[in-house]
């Protein structure tokens, strides 16, 4: 067992100062139930510090430079002066979002918009804003999954995070037409930021929903997000994230989802930068009939660092679920992929299926896989399975022979092995979107864009790919 | 619904089979007092008349388990082990050196008669030598003759430190370093015997090696050790069983087996697994903490792990291969059955190091009753392992809604030429499989059995053929019950 923690790491201090001056001050505005979670979160935090590379959940993802780092604790909201598009450019052609953005870590709109409530009840808006004009919803659903303090990063976010998105779907509600598009951004150097995002679905509610984490300058950061989301019976989820950040900052994203009873969850994780991103999902089936889709693609280079756990908890009989996460690693890229799926003793029927495809690129490049079952039912029916390896020789010499050069034929077949992931992207506008991307990440022409990474610098600019499918 | 019923039925009578190897012989044991320090070290030393060497490495070892922790990373869970409350040396007392078989004691020779390897038998069928290990020491070697004209030396651990020190301390702790892992250290510390194996260059081993071991001797724990050098260009194929008697307290069983393979060597390694396992109710059963490691040390070298796990309360066992030398495979095959109140947690880890290594990992997890198996496997392919292969499949098979059956795999791979591959299903016996069995005649009973057995052959085949006989009987006594 781990003895009580003594040193600290300089970013531990910061963290453990900034809550020790401002705990008695938010103590005033939250409610008790929120208190006394801050606290407990704290004490776990002050006891066991961030992760180590000795905890089997973090083996192979260190997390130790950024912890010794002073980074600046920025929990304040940013007065609104410029208009989101003015910050982000965030353009799709054909492709309307709704958007609402995060910027270092708070809400930012204009005041009158910090919290809209449309006529048929859908809620959407910051989180602190929510907390006190309808704290029968939030007091219903913020912090109640199990795991919130499972280790450092969620402790620290349950004890100091204060903002980020609140959306709220009544029952039945189909959020129809447009996309729900959250931008996360950090636009000032060295803070770490902790958000909070809690999203609820009623029953039978819909909700497509886009997730992009966005840096805009070069300075290194920590962003440590927690997402809780709700399901209601039969209620839909699409969920999107899209990650772009540049080399020097470290995002660790944990979202945790309840799925009641028919509902049904699709994510697609899409990592295309990041200098070091951790990702892990947690998805709760506990309602008979639940099923989600989990896809991820990540394509990273240089001395990039992926990291993608994902656990998949059959609580409940005939739920079904699907994993499967593909990746190219290049240069000294490294990555980690953990996929847990966890039956639960009678929860019958259940349909689980795993699957890692990992291609390396280059000498330097390293993936750990650890596809994991846990089976306490026996009318089930499990598989995984996890492979790394290099692009197939002989679809590769086929190609060659019909006289495509060796570089086409090669980013075809990873283009190929990629569209697995894509072609689930039941948005048009924001397939075509992210596929182009897709080409120009493996073509290395897409490093990181400066503003949003939907923001193409000249849209109107065809991509054109290197090769002419009609003429072969 | 009468259907389903006779099919729970059918399956308790199949995972309600009883342990056969429950008996106790009394046999006159000289015991250590309990408890372990470094008095009890030396006495064991002492008692076994060893050079000063082998004390040393045994105290080193001894100050090194006092600076670790237990592990607790595995999936099982038991209460902690008292480590004090250990005899941690007991040996069948014998008056003198023994000449011939006749001098052995006769209830001894009845035990192994009870076991299946009559040692008397042994002596005029060609086939197997056994070198049998009771308790903490090894009472008897067969086959010493046929052995000597091939220059093969197999001998008690015991024996080879006397005659053939030279062997064992240039090999001893260099596949399992005893600063390895808990019950490593502790091993190193306290090995009372075992078996030591040398094939010399270029010989092919005629006759397959044998060591069969047992604990009989209450409130004891047993520490062996086996230690299998195959020279350039030898073949060698070892083959380990053991049983205990049933008693209420819990039996901790801690070994270290150490294989190396020279040029062009192969060593083939299968154990027949057969602890008590504990009774229904979980009361009893060995510990079965072991290490095993093969050490693929020169090129074209082969190391091939067959497992058959039936028994132990718990298991902790991963035979794992390093591939050092360039073009070494690395094989692992096994099958583990659990039921009751069992815990296996077992798998192996193929290492590659060298170019052109290949490995192949078969696992088979059988769960029954309210027990839990997983298989925790490694495959790592260092910087320069250049085309190194694997392939690895891990199915388990559920037997009723009370048990478990987990699979921690771990790939890490740092070379882009490697080619690895992992494939896993977890599922019960199919309804369109009992219903095919069934619709040709053949009862509910006998269809588990033969689906059961069906889906352990992929392993089973891979035993030498006295094993092979065996082990499927093993089975159907673990799992089968009155089944055939």
């Amino acid at each position: 067992m781990e003895n009580t923690k003594k040193t600290y790491y300089p970013l531990e201090n910061v963290l453990i100062k900034h809550f020790t001056e401002h705990a008695v001050e938010w103590e005033q505005s939250d409610p008790p139930e929120v208190t006394s979670q801050r606290k407990g979160a704290m004490d776990y935090f002050k006891e066991k510090g961030f992760p180590n590379l000795k905890m089997e959940k973090w083996r192979g993802t260190d997390l130790d430079a950024v912890y010794q780092e002073e980074l600046t604790v920025f929990d304040e909201e940013t007065p609104f002066d410029k208009k989101v598009d003015e910050i982000f450019e965030c353009e799709v052609h054909g492709f309307h979002t709704r958007m609402i953005s995060v910027l270092n870590g708070s809400f930012y709109s204009k005041e009158e918009a910090k919290l809209t409530v449309s006529p048929n009840g859908v809620i959407i808006g910051s989180l602190a804003r929510a907390q006190k004009e309808y704290p029968e919803i939030f007091e219903k659903y913020y912090g109640k999954l199990p795991n919130h303090i499972e280790d450092g990063f969620k402790a620290i976010n349950t004890a100091m995070a204060r903002d980020g998105a609140f959306v709220y779907i009544p029952d039945g509600v189909e959020l129809s037409g447009d996309t729900l598009q959250l931008i996360d951004i950090l636009n000032k150097p060295n803070l770490a930021v902790n958000t909070r995002n809690l999203i609820v679905l009623g029953k039978n509610a819909k909700l497509s929903f886009l997730h992009c984490d966005d840096s805009v300058n070069h300075h290194a950061g920590l962003i440590n997000t927690v997402s809780e989301i709700y399901l209601g019976e039969n209620a839909e989820l699409e969920l999107y994230k899209l990650q772009n950040i540049n080399d020097e900052t470290a995002l660790v994203n944990q979202v945790f989802i309840d799925q009641a009873a028919n509902s049904h969850v699709k994510i697609s994780m899409l990592t295309l930068n990041g200098g070091l991103i951790r990702n892990e999902v947690s998805d709760a089936l506990n309602g008979e009939g639940a099923s989600c889709d989990i896809r991820g693609l990540y394509l990273v280079d240089k001395e990039q660092h992926i990291d993608n756990h994902v656990s998949v908890l059959h609580n409940a009989p005939h739920c079904d679920s699907n994993q499967l996460f593909k990746g190219v690693l290049d240069n000294k890229a490294t990555g980690v992929f953990n996929g847990f799926t966890y039956v639960k003793k009678d929860a019958q029927q259940t349909n689980a299926f795993q699957r890692n495809s990992n291609i390396l690129l280059s000498d330097d490049a390293r993936i750990d896989a650890m596809p994991h079952l846990e089976i306490y039912a026996d009318d089930v029916k499990c598989g995984h399975g996890a492979s790394v390896g290099q692009l197939d020789e002989e679809a590769l010499f086929y190609l060659m022979q019909r006289g495509i050069p060796f570089a086409d034929a090669r980013m075809l077949l990873m283009y190929a092995f990629a569209d697995d992931i894509l072609k689930e992207v039941s948005i048009d506008a924001l397939r075509i979107t992210i596929e182009d991307m897709v080409k120009r990440r493996l073509r290395g022409e897409l490093s990181i864009c400066d503003r949003c990474v939907l923001h193409c610098s000249n849209p109107e600019q065809p991509i054109i790919f290197d090769i002419d499918l009609s003429k072969i | 619904m009468s259907d389903k019923k006779k099919e729970n039925t059918a399956l308790e009578e199949v995972t309600s089979g009883e342990y056969k190897y429950g008996f106790v012989t009394n046999i006159d044991s000289d015991q250590a007092p309990k408890g372990l320090s470094e008095d009890i070290i030396r006495y064991i030393s002492e008692k076994k008349d060893e050079p000063d060497w082998l004390l040393e490495f045994r105290l080193k070892a001894y100050r090194h388990w006092l600076t670790m922790d237990e592990p607790s990373w595995a999936h099982i869970s038991h209460p902690p082990i008292n480590f004090q409350n250990i005899i941690y040396y007991s040996a069948p007392k014998q008056k003198k050196k023994l000449n011939s078989l006749d001098e052995v004691d006769p209830e001894l020779l009845q035990t192994f008669d009870k076991l299946g390897i009559s040692l008397e038998e042994q002596k005029h069928l060609a086939g197997v030598a056994v070198d049998a290990v009771i308790d903490s020491v090894s009472v008897k070697t067969t086959f010493q003759e046929t052995l000597k004209k091939h220059d093969i030396i197999f001998c008690s651990f015991s024996e080879a430190v006397k005659n053939h020190p030279d062997l064992v301390k240039k090999y001893l702790g260099s596949v399992v370093p005893y600063t390895d892992n808990y019950f490593a250290a502790l091993n190193s510390a306290v090995f009372s015997d075992g078996s030591f194996c040398y094939i010399p260059k270029g010989v092919r081993c005629p006759i397959e090696l044998s060591t069969y071991f047992r604990i009989n001797a209450a409130n004891t724990g047993q520490f062996e050790r086996t230690l299998i050098i195959a020279d350039d260009e030898s073949y060698v194929s070892y083959l380990e069983g053991c049983t205990a008697p049933m008693r209420d307290e819990n039996q901790l069983h801690a070994a270290i087996v150490e294989l190396i393979a020279h040029d062009n060597a192969e060593i083939k390694y299968s154990t027949v697994q057969n602890w008590y396992p504990g009774d229904k109710e979980g009361k009893g059963g060995i510990y079965n903490f072991v290490t095993k490691r093969g050490l693929c040390k020169g090129h074209h070298s082969k190391i091939s792990w067959t497992q058959v796990e039936t028994g132990s309360a718990i298991t902790w066992k991963y035979p794992s291969c390093i591939l050092r030398g360039d073009y070494s495979v690395g094989e692992f095959y096994s099958v583990a059955v659990t039921n009751n109140y069992q815990q296996a947690d077992t798998g192996t880890k193929m290492l590659h190091i060298g170019k052109n290594t290949t490995s192949t990992i078969i696992s088979k997890g059988i769960s029954a009753g309210r027990s839990n198996n997983s298989y925790r496997g490694l495959v790592r392919v260092a910087k320069n392992a250049k085309n190194a292969r694997n392939f690895s499949q891990c199915d388990s098979l559920l037997l009723g809604d009370k048990c478990g059956a987990h699979t921690f795999p771990y790939i890490k791979t740092g070379n882009p030429t490697a080619i690895v591959e992992h494939e896993a299903t977890t599922s019960k016996i199919s309804d369109d499989q009992l219903f095919y069995c069934q619709q040709r005649g053949i009862d509910m009973e006998k269809s588990i059995g033969l689906i059961v057995n069906g889906y352990a052959k992929e392993v089973l085949n891979k035993l030498p053929m006295e094993f092979a006989v065996e082990a499927q009987k093993l089975l159907a006594i673990t799992l089968e019950g009155s089944v055939g």
